[in-house]
């Protein structure tokens, strides 16, 4: 399968092309340039899937498949312990179906980019970064090794704050993609700790966790191995936006709009989940004790997101915090899971396949919501809710697909966040109850939020003057990737669902990708499929109520009642704050400006000292070379009476 | 003759060259044809020497020759080469051509600033292929003085201050040296000058007590640490380059500070194993600091060369610390570190130099949205960022994670420590560099003097080019250079860790 290797190097030959070339070329050729080799890599991806889940399919002995390694070299010696830094490509179920998520949504941005950025200043560069970007998601995602995935983790930092600030004549996307790129390598400083130590301890850096030998030593790394553990999660926790180092990710919406689906929605931010479910096996052998930090972690920040995009009014930023959430949900699903063995008998392993299974559907219905709002945007030239209301007569392909994805997010049997949510509230409550109810009620908070946006967005007041300003209409182009997204949302979710529910006995996503590779047939509790549909509606009912109407007593009152309330959730309880506070007044403020000042007064000051005390030394005693006979004559009796006084003394 | 001294005698041939040469254009025809030489002769020994590695010749030293130069102090020109020379010799050929390109419009008097540019080239390559001590003093000074009137003739603001400075504070450092040097002579017998003698305890050497050791350690540590910009001797650094003109500062920064770090590990490590084992922990707290204190101090700078001048005592600071941490790897990567750091430092340098021409000021506040303005110098402006700070897939990162695997050998509380304290200098890099990428660059342009300035000229491209070249290729393919360099730094290594484990007697931290 070394044709695997073209899947990262194509986009690398489509970002050189367009980024040494790109001004000679006209914004037509880049385009095509970079949508035709994303193409060619796409069909390579399902290629390489279907090789890979049914041609070479399961081994025969164990029942589960087995990871391939097409291609793997020694890029950088290290020369002690015979550590070496590879790279190369891994093929296991998750990472052949992040291949799926990340070409199939990013070839649908780059479609929907031709209309987007039509005309933009910059479009070939947009394409050279998209390009980037692909290359090194694909390549976080294939690593063979830790250290490789670090380095496309960089990459991708490095793409994605390239993308943030794409337009970089404005003050607000410099800041953003600042921020983000600092945050996130923050994030990445624990992530490289825990590399060192993990690289130490166990001799190497590569992902091998079932030999005897390897076994042997993680077992000697003792509390070490759960730590670099730890601080691994913590720079995943950087990249996939979890509480406290979420402040990028809304801020990182100034970016283009199908930016923001292919890369700050559906794959780079899911970056963490994927290094947690690769880490897994390490995870739930050695480090089970310390799982509780993703799952509180994970809890905290659904609910945090959850509660602030209730409130926020710029419908990207209402996506962005719906996205922490529900990679938050992600986060918890792989931190309940408490066995790597699957079978019904197991059920503490669900959490594993419910997670990655959310990853996929989200990054599907997610992308598709961005891309939606990115028509709207479009359509109205603002990100304000109240530019919009009433859109639904002017978009009617995005408001069908918009709705859709709402119906998927907020899980609506037969779509596909539907069967994802509920295997993972289903891990949870097999976890511990609590945990279970609080996902409940957050899924919950989900279907209001959602909901909120969907009223705001097409039904609700509309603001005549600015539409009938902008006409706004569709273009096909940009509705052709909703429409495939969303029949992916809606074709999986009926699939699943019906499987689920035991209605025929095919494949399901647990059949290709369980915590141990074997077929594992997802069928639904009835009790939480119920119950999580029931809270759903009952949501989606009430945010139906308050904000469907041309005008809107209720929620109007809400904030009458609840000012501070509201005001903390818009602000993001004030978290941006902090962080300016911190980053500011401590750190440059009390280390950066004074250890400056002391470099300058105390440590230069002292040499030029030394420079001024050598020279005031020779202005005090060149009087001495007078020219004068007298006065060495006087010298000279003085030196030689002072001689003999001291011949005497002694 | 032996080839290694067309090093030396190439610079010699262009010196006559440029005495002789009538007119601008003659004397760039010198600059040009002699650099070229150099970089294809370096270019060349690289290849020869790792052809000669393959086939199995496994002497110390390659292309060795010598002959007498002074008989009673048992002084010769000596010189030979390993990995790490063949590393610096092609870092300091690739500098001293792009150098020309960048210098080409300088003026007054073009012809003397060659002159002394030139001179400062010989004592560096005669510096690399010695391996006699005395040569390498020799051509250390060779290296310095010219600094002086290059930046007090040619260079800008406070220039004789800054000439000054830095002059006497390097020179300062050379005291410390020569004592140094002088005392390992004598301790190892008074017989030989040669560093493989003294190092082998052949060729009448024998080896140098401890206390002796313990004495002379520090001395020549700290006098190429003034160089290596050791804190608290850093300080000629921000002002000698902000002052510097701007070939002078690629020069100094991307070769002449890589002259600190080899010289320490070449003489005061190499040559004093039992001291440098006992007595690192002061010079790694030292180094320790300039890494974040130079990052930090770079954070609230305005002055573009500032910025690139404390980053540059961050680099440096590591360069010294992977030495310290004396394991193969770090040391590995403390070397590339210097090649990276020599490259994209002066890579800096260069864009700093070319974009203060136009604009006419440094002051990242008086700058914005230069990206409009001139695209190609800011597109490489971002890519010398990225690689400052550690972007994969360009140089800094592959030595910084060479350093940083390294010293995690280390498994003591106090080495493991610094190593966490070392790594969080890449956040801050990530500060500063996007501070002033983001300041300068992007934005929008309200000057209306800088709304008409114009892009880079083909010779300034070039030399962006062939350094952008550079950076990305050792980026990139980093496994023959990085095994050029480890296997000339194992032996030493292996020397050093033959005395004992690193646990020092004297230091209260472990």
């Amino acid at each position: 399968m070394t044709y695997t290797l073209f899947i990262i190097l194509l986009p690398l030959i489509s970002f050189l092309i367009l980024g040494l070339a790109g001004k000679s070329l006209s914004h037509k050729t880049a385009g095509i340039i970079g949508t035709l080799a994303l193409g060619v890599v796409t069909v390579l991806s399902y290629y390489a899937a279907y090789e890979y889940f049914f041609v070479i399919g399961r081994d025969a002995v164990t029942g589960a498949f087995e990871r391939q390694v097409p291609f793997n070299f020694a890029w950088l010696p290290f020369f002690d312990q015979g550590l070496h830094f590879d790279m190369g490509i891994l093929l296991d179920p998750i990472s052949v179906m992040m291949l799926i998520v990340i070409s199939t949504v990013s070839f649908m941005v780059h479609i929907y980019s031709f209309g987007y950025m039509k005309g933009e200043r910059g479009f070939q560069r947009y394409y050279a970064y998209l390009s980037l970007f692909t290359m090194s998601m694909l390549g976080l995602v294939v690593a063979t090794n830790i250290f490789q995935m670090y380095l496309f983790w960089e990459l991708v930092g490095v793409s994605s704050y390239l993308l943030i600030g794409f337009y970089y004549a404005s003050p607000a996307a410099i800041a953003a993609s600042k921020k983000a790129f600092i945050v996130t390598r923050f994030a990445d400083l624990f992530f490289l700790i825990g590399i060192l130590i993990y690289g130490f301890y166990t001799g190497s850096f590569a992902f091998v966790f079932d030999t005897p030998e390897g076994l042997a030593s993680y077992a000697q790394a003792g509390i070490l191995l759960p730590l670099a553990l730890t601080l691994m999660f913590i720079g995943g926790a950087g990249k996939s936006a979890m509480f406290p180092l979420h402040i990028w990710l809304p801020d990182a919406m100034e970016g283009p709009t199908p930016v923001s689906a292919l890369i700050h929605a559906a794959t780079m931010v899911v970056a963490g989940v994927f290094q947690v479910a690769r880490l897994f096996p390490l995870w739930v052998t050695y480090a089970q004790d310390w799982m509780p930090v993703i799952i509180w972690v994970g809890v905290f920040t659904a609910f945090y997101a959850a509660a602030v995009a209730c409130a926020q009014s710029d419908i990207k930023r209402v996506l962005a915090f719906s996205t922490i959430s529900q990679i938050a949900f992600m986060m918890v699903a792989l931190g309940v899971c408490t066995e790597l063995q699957t079978g019904h008998e197991h059920v503490g392993s669900v959490g594993y396949m419910a997670s990655m299974f959310h990853l996929f559907t989200h990054a599907m219905f997610k992308a598709c919501l961005f891309l939606g709002a990115g028509c709207i945007i479009h359509a109205v030239h603002s990100n304000e809710m109240s530019a919009m209301g009433g859109l639904r007569k002017y978009l009617p392909l995005t408001h069908i697909t918009f709705l859709i994805s709402c119906l998927a997010i907020s899980g609506i049997p037969f779509f596909s966040g539907f069967s994802s949510k509920d295997e993972i509230i289903t891990a949870c409550m097999a976890y511990n109850p609590l945990v279970g109810y609080i996902m409940t009620g957050i899924a919950a908070m989900t279907a209001f939020y959602m909901f909120r946006l969907y009223y705001g967005i097409f039904w609700g007041t509309e603001n005549k003057e600015l539409h009938a300003a902008h006409h706004p209409h569709e273009t096909k182009i940009m509705t052709w990737p909703l429409v495939i997204l969303s029949v992916i949302t809606v074709g999986v979710g009926v699939y699943t669902t019906l499987a689920g529910f035991g209605l025929f006995d095919g494949y399901s996503f647990g059949s290709l990708i369980s915590a141990d590779g074997r077929d594992y047939r997802i069928h639904f509790d009835t009790g939480v499929a119920l119950t999580s549909t029931i809270v759903a509606i009952v949501a989606i009912a009430l945010a139906t109520w308050i904000f469907k109407g041309e005008r809107q007593p209720i929620a109007d009152k809400l904030y009458a009642t609840f000012p501070r309330l509201h005001r903390w959730a818009y602000k993001r309880f004030y978290m941006d704050e902090v962080y300016q506070f911190v980053t500011h007044r401590i750190i440059f403020g009390c280390v950066s400006k004074p250890i400056a000042w002391f470099d300058r007064h105390v440590v230069d000051g002292f040499f030029d000292f030394l420079a001024w005390g050598t020279n005031a030394a020779s202005e005090g005693i060149k009087g001495l070379q007078s020219g004068r006979v007298q006065q060495y004559a006087m010298f000279y009796l003085v030196g030689t009476i002072l001689l003999i006084a001291m011949l005497l003394i002694f | 003759m032996n080839f290694l001294s067309l090093f030396v005698l190439i610079p010699l041939l262009m010196l006559l060259g440029l005495w002789l040469a009538k007119g601008v254009k003659a004397v760039r025809g010198v600059m040009v044809a002699g650099s070229t030489l150099l970089l294809v002769l370096a270019v060349y020994l690289t290849f020869d020497y790792l052809a000669q590695r393959a086939a199995g010749n496994n002497a110390e030293m390659l292309y060795q020759a010598a002959f007498t130069w002074f008989e009673p102090l048992n002084i010769s020109y000596r010189v030979g080469v390993d990995g790490i020379s063949v590393a610096m010799l092609l870092l300091s050929a690739v500098i001293v051509f792009t150098g020309t390109f960048v210098s080409w419009k300088l003026s007054p008097n073009l012809k003397d600033y060659f002159l002394w540019f030139t001179l400062l080239s010989m004592g560096v390559f005669g510096f690399f292929i010695s391996i006699d001590m005395f040569m390498m003093f020799m051509f250390y000074e060779i290296a310095l003085i010219p600094m002086y009137l290059l930046i007090g003739v040619w260079g800008t603001g406070r220039k004789e201050y800054s000439a000054m400075k830095l002059t006497l504070m390097l020179m300062g450092g050379s005291a410390f040296l020569m004592l140094g040097i002088f005392g390992i002579f004598y301790g190892a017998g008074g017989n030989t000058m040669n560093i493989l003698d003294i190092a082998n305890h052949t060729g009448g050497a024998h080896p140098i007590d401890f206390a002796g050791q313990c004495i002379w350690f520090p001395l020549t540590f700290v006098g190429f640490g003034v160089l290596g910009a050791l804190f608290p001797f850093h300080t000629w650094s921000p002002d000698g380059h902000a002052s510097a003109p701007t070939a002078v500062s690629m020069l100094h920064a991307g070769v002449l500070m890589k002259l600190g770090g080899y010289g320490c590990f070449r003489i005061a490590i190499y040559l004093l194993p039992e001291a440098a084992n006992e007595l690192s922990w002061i010079f790694l707290i030292l180094t320790g600091i300039s890494v974040v204190y130079g990052a930090m101090s770079a954070c609230v700078q305005t002055d573009l060369k500032y910025i690139n001048a404390y980053s540059s005592v961050s680099h440096c600071g590591l360069v010294l610390f992977g030495i310290l941490m004396l394991t193969t790897t770090s040391t590995t990567g403390a070397v590339l570190q210097m090649l990276s750091h020599g490259l994209m430092t002066a890579l800096f340098f260069a864009l700093i130099g070319m974009i203060y021409g136009r604009t006419h000021t440094r002051d990242v506040r008086q700058m914005a949205g230069l990206m409009q303005i001139m695209p190609f110098l800011s597109v490489c402006f971002v890519i010398a960022g990225l690689a400052n700070l550690g972007l994969p897939g360009l140089s800094g990162f592959v030595a910084e994670m060479s350093i940083f695997v390294g010293s995690f050998q280390n498994t003591d509380t106090f080495h493991r420590v610094l190593t966490i304290m070392a790594t969080c200098s890449i956040v801050v890099a990530a500060v500063y560099i996007l501070r002033m990428v983001g300041r300068m660059l992007y934005g929008v342009c309200t000057d209306e003097h800088h709304l008409k300035l114009t892009d880079a000229t083909w010779e300034e491209r070039f030399a962006v080019i062939c350094l952008i070249i550079s950076i990305a290729g050792i980026g990139l393919f980093p496994s023959w250079i990085s095994q050029l360099i480890s296997d000339s730094v194992a032996p030493v290594i292996d020397t050093v860790k033959q005395v004992g484990p690193l646990v020092s007697t004297c230091n209260p931290f472990m």
